[in-house]
Formats: structure tokens, C-alpha cells, sequence
């Protein structure tokens, strides 16, 4: 099955929330204009990313990390070439210039520095091809999508796309059902907390943001993000009227009754579908 | 006669129209007008009036197939098709993630007209660049109690499945409630 398309219609954030919930391994290669970024994911977690332009060895990662300075980067560069980053990491490790968290931080850091611009791309043609996973000899370092996309979020800055995605703000939020999301481990702002503390199916995003002091902008960037890292769902908020639907030039009723259709007429259809 | 009525609705060029032709016993009551818009220039001939099907299943009952129009102006018709209807049917073109936000934004109007089942049928999975039904489910948001099926609109047996699995859901329902 093709996972393809671009990003005018489905963006970076709900592609990652894609792979992120079906826990998709395999590489997610962006196009936009003459700039390639191709992102490995195994198993839903985010473990390599590159953008076109960016120097991908592991000297250059350490280097703009701080962890050594440019003449080491240079030369280590000149030296390792018949070495790939897995045994250049070990080898930097064994004789004490860098330790193991040195160069996993750097190399997280590295990954999450080439992601963050794709979510601020607004064109681009994507594919995703299942079980590819090239870049096997690099250092990869699996992280977890939810907290990525929360800090992409943080750094849309399109309050048009925001109003797109969220034009109602009399909906109310509940939890998403997902036992394998520990709320622990997702990096919230205070922000996001103090909306988290009042997701509640009583209380619609309206409601949150009066308590909470927070503008139509702030409360719909946070609970976008909420939504895009699949924590949290929409739903009507309880005791609330149907609304009515929208484009429609008669107000609908709020309660469509259902057509008195016998059980018995339902086994009859499906038993004539069925032969 | 026992008059039974499922709404096929979903965006411009999804398949409603196919759908419901493949099983009709009726020519689908369509209007061909030519396309107003350069972006409904994806097919040849749009309706712009409802679709209409219909299959007999016995003399005393029959089942009425009823597609919405598929260019959004005409959504004020919308409200008229639902009434009465036993469930919905929300065709999805899998080729297409431009439809998508639309086939979202539908899907959410239906489910206000009225606490009926529904079904979700992925459209077009014999082609290659179909996206999967599992990950359509993901990228509409899609609840898991709902049934997000794969179809081909233009073959019987596709099209058959997808109704016997609203009325399951129908018949489930029921049981609920009882």
C-alpha cells in the first residue's frame, strides 16, 4: 500500500502522528522544491533524519554539538574514512574524547534539528516506503514521535492553518485510548499541563481557555498539538445540544429520529445479501 | 412495501456514484451537467443532482440507495437525503489525501443529522497508490468502533460486503438497545 502525497493536504505533523500511531518502520522521504529530507522510523519511533545540504558524519554532529572542536572534527574526518560512525563513535569513546551520552545527545540533537523545519514546510511531495531503512551504518537513536510533534507544534507559527484545523472551539476533550502512552513520559509545558489538568468531556476548549487566561491562539496551538500527537480526541462536549451541521441553509433539528426499521427486515437485507 | 433508505455520501469523485450503479437494479438517477469548476475537471461528467438506486428485495421490501451530491454547494440537500435513513455509507478515495479534510468534515456533518450506524468504505484499493484503510483510519481520525472498509466501487462483491457491514452494525445496534 502507498503512504504518498504532499504536504498541502496532509501535513508533517499528521504524517508523524501516522507512523507514530501505527508504528510504521521504514523511510518518509519529503520533496520540496530543491530540498530532499528522508526521515527512518522503526516501529513508530523517529531513529535517523537527514536534510539535504547537512553534513551527516559523526565528527560534524560532535563538532556542532560542542563536543569537540573543529580542528578535531577535521582531522578525525580526515583519517576515518574507511571507518562508519558506529565504529568512529567507538573508537572516540575507548580513548576519551567523547563519552557514550556525548554522542548519543549529539546525534539526537542532530536528528531533531532536521525534523524541526519540515514541520514549518507547507508544500512538498512524500513518500513512505515500508522496511526501507538505509543509513545502516550510522548511529541511529530511536525517539519518541509524541514529543516531537509537540515541539513542532510549538513552532507553528500559521494562525490561519491553526483556525483551519480547529474553527470550533465549543467541542470538549477526553483522552485518547491508548494504554501504551504514559503521560509521564510526554515533555508538557506548563502551559499544556494546566489544559491537560481540565480535559474533562464536561468542559468544552472554550471553557479551558476562559479558566486558564488563554487566548484563542494559545489554547488552539496547545490542544492541536494535543490532538496531532494522538493524546487526546475531540468529542461533544456532555449535555450539549446537537450542533447544527455545517454548509447547511436550514437549521437541522438536533435530534434526527431513527427510521422504525424492524430487526426482522434487517435479517431479511442481510440474508439477501449474503446469497 | 417496506421502504428501507442508506445515504452513500463522501467527497467529489470519491465513488458514490459507482457505488450505487454497481448495484442498482435501476440506472442511477443522475443529471449530467458539464463541470463549472477547473477543480472538478478530475472526471469527465458530475452529477448534480442526487443519486438514486434502488434493489428489490422482495415484494414487499425494498431498498433505497440515495448519493449526495458531491460538489459542496450542493450540501444543502444533504439534510432532505437523511432523513429516514437506516445508516450511511462515507466513500473515501484512497488515491486522494486532498479529499480527505472534506471526507472529515462530512463525515462529522452525518454524524449530527442522526444516531444512525455508519460505515466507512476506502475506495479504489485496487490501485496502487491507494493509501491502506488502517492508515486512512489514523489520518481521519477515524474511532475503532467504526468500520473502515476496503472497495473497489465498481465490483459487486466489494460493494455488497460493504452494505452487509453496515447492516451488521445496524443489527448491533439493535442488540444494544434491547
Amino acid at each position: 500500500m502507498a503512504l504518498k502525497g504532499n504536504l498541502r493536504d496532509f501535513s508533517t505533523t499528521q504524517l508523524l502522528n501516522l507512523i507514530n500511531l501505527a508504528r510504521k518502520t521504514g523511510t518518509l522521504t519529503i520533496q520540496a522544491r530543491k530540498t530532499r529530507s528522508r526521515l527512518c522510523f522503526r516501529e513508530g519511533k523517529l531513529v535517523y533524519a537527514t536534510l539535504d545540504g547537512q553534513d551527516d558524519h559523526l565528527a560534524v554532529m560532535l563538532q556542532r554539538a560542542g563536543k569537540i572542536t573543529e580542528e578535531q572534527a577535521r582531522a578525525i574526518q580526515g583519517r576515518a574514512e574507511a571507518k562508519n560512525d558506529k565504529q568512529l563513535g567507538l573508537l572516540l569513546i575507548n580513548a576519551g574524547y567523547v563519552s557514550q551520552d556525548d554522542v548519543v545527545r549529539s546525534v539526537r540533537n542532530y536528528i531533531l534539528d532536521n525534523v524541526y523545519p519540515l514541520f514549518t514546510w507547507s508544500e512538498g511531495a512524500f513518500q513512505f516506503e515500508s522496511n526501507v531503512l538505509p543509513f545502516e551504518d550510522r548511529i541511529t537513536i530511536p525517539i519518541n514521535l509524541e514529543n516531537v510533534i509537540m515541539e513542532g507544534s510549538r513552532r507553528l507559527k500559521e494562525w490561519e492553518h491553526l483556525q483551519e484545523e480547529m474553527p470550533d472551539l465549543d467541542v470538549a476533550l477526553r483522552f485518547a485510548d491508548r494504554p501504551d502512552v504514559n503521560m509521564r513520559d510526554i515533555n508538557l509545558s506548563v502551559e499544556e499541563w494546566r489544559v491537560v489538568s481540565f480535559i474533562n468531556p464536561r468542559n468544552t476548549v472554550r471553557q479551558i481557555a476562559q479558566y486558564n487566561n488563554m487566548s484563542d491562539f494559545q489554547i488552539r496551538k496547545i490542544v492541536y498539538g494535543l490532538l496531532q500527537a494522538g493524546l487526546v480526541e475531540l468529542v461533544r462536549p456532555e449535555g450539549a445540544a446537537r450542533p447544527a451541521p455545517s454548509g447547511s441553509a436550514v437549521q437541522a433539528p438536533t435530534t434526527m429520529r431513527r427510521p422504525a426499521v424492524k430487526r426482522g427486515v434487517v435479517e431479511r437485507l442481510i440474508d439477501f445479501f449474503q446469497k | 412495501m417496506q421502504v428501507v433508505k442508506i445515504v452513500v455520501t463522501g467527497p467529489f469523485s470519491a465513488g458514490k456514484t459507482e457505488f450505487i450503479q454497481c448495484i442498482s437494479e435501476i440506472d442511477v438517477v443522475s443529471t449530467e451537467r458539464k463541470i463549472s469548476r477547473p477543480e472538478e475537471r478530475v472526471k469527465n461528467q458530475t452529477t448534480v443532482a442526487m443519486d438514486f438506486g434502488r434493489i428489490s428485495v422482495a415484494d414487499d421490501l425494498v431498498l433505497y440507495l440515495f448519493g449526495t451530491p458531491g460538489q459542496r454547494r450542493f450540501d444543502f440537500m444533504w439534510e432532505i437525503l437523511a432523513e429516514g435513513m437506516l445508516g450511511f455509507v462515507v466513500m473515501l478515495d484512497s488515491v486522494r489525501p486532498e479529499t480527505f479534510r472534506e471526507a472529515r468534515s462530512i463525515l462529522d456533518t452525518f454524524r449530527a443529522y442522526a444516531p444512525v450506524p455508519y460505515v466507512v468504505a476506502a475506495n479504489k484499493q485496487d490501485l496502487e497508490d491507494a493509501w491502506s484503510p488502517e492508515d486512512l483510519r489514523i489520518a481521519l481520525r477515524i474511532p475503532r468502533d467504526v468500520k473502515v472498509l476496503p472497495c473497489v466501487a465498481n465490483n459487486r462483491d466489494s460493494v455488497q460486503q460493504v452494505l452487509l457491514e453496515l447492516l451488521f452494525s445496524v443489527l448491533e445496534l439493535m442488540d444494544e438497545e434491547e
